[in-house]
């Protein structure tokens, strides 16, 4: 996972770029048979023990998905932690320090 | 049990660095994921199972960044927006594809009612956004024009 996290007009400007297949369950392989679903479900954001953002995925968010959001509170130095977990039981999670 | 001392001491200070690490994870880790609203497979359930029993209302105070005429269905940029005050939730919808719920956006307090994902859509068709308070749902849609979709194979 690929994150950027800057102080950018009084709010913390976060970016990031999940390497992940987004098998929507609905594409075939070369021998026709169905490729199973598995894409991300959830996406969350903690800064200082608080949630700050959270988002839910279905099957349409694009393979590597790419994902923007802001939030108050944050500082220069603060860390940003990452989490996220697929519909097939995978999960990461990364942190970054704010810039 | 413990040999030595200094196994036992080890396993303590493991045992320390472990509770740290989970008193520092925030309280509620994964809000929760509509499992209804992402399953439904058009749009008037996909709303209905999001938001149930909300009466919708258009607004001109939501900015949506779409592009008219997306020449690849896979990868298709949005960026939602809103200064409406107690904004609790943003949701996209794109009208036609196979389950029409593409993303909800939970903002907390501190969070800015702002984001910006790459979505696929299957065909031609409206994306529709809608904003959540306390209240009330917010609309506003655009079509969004589809040379090559993005949701076969």
């Amino acid at each position: 996972m690929k994150i950027k996290a800057k102080v950018k007009n009084n709010a913390v400007d976060v970016k990031l770029l999940i390497k992940h297949p987004m098998e929507t369950g609905r594409r075939k392989d070369g021998d026709g048979k169905l490729i199973p679903a598995k894409y991300i479900t959830e996406v969350e954001a903690v800064h200082n023990v608080n949630v700050v953002f959270h988002a839910e995925f279905g099957t349409a968010i694009s393979k590597d998905p790419y994902l923007a959001f802001r939030f108050k509170g944050g500082v220069k130095g603060d860390v940003v932690t990452i989490m996220w977990k697929d519909s097939a039981g995978a999960s990461e999670q990364d942190s970054i320090v704010i810039k | 049990m413990f040999k030595t001392r200094r196994g036992f001491l080890s396993l303590f200070a493991q045992a320390t660095v472990l509770v740290g690490v989970a008193s520092s994870l925030p309280k509620q880790a994964f809000a929760a994921w509509s499992k209804p609203a992402f399953d439904a497979d058009n749009l008037t359930q996909a709303i209905e199972n999001r938001y149930p029993n909300k009466d919708i209302v258009d607004s001109s105070d939501i900015r949506l960044k779409a592009p008219s005429i997306a020449e690849n269905g896979a990868v298709v940029p949005i960026t939602v927006e809103s200064d409406i005050p107690g904004i609790k939730s943003i949701s996209l919808f794109a009208e036609k594809n196979p389950s029409p719920l593409v993303a909800t956006f939970n903002f907390q307090p501190a969070s800015v009612p702002y984001a910006k994902v790459r979505i696929r859509m299957g065909q031609t068709s409206n994306l529709i956004v809608l904003v959540e308070t306390d209240d009330n749902i917010y609309r506003t849609q655009q079509e969004i024009k589809v040379t090559i979709g993005g949701c076969g194979g």
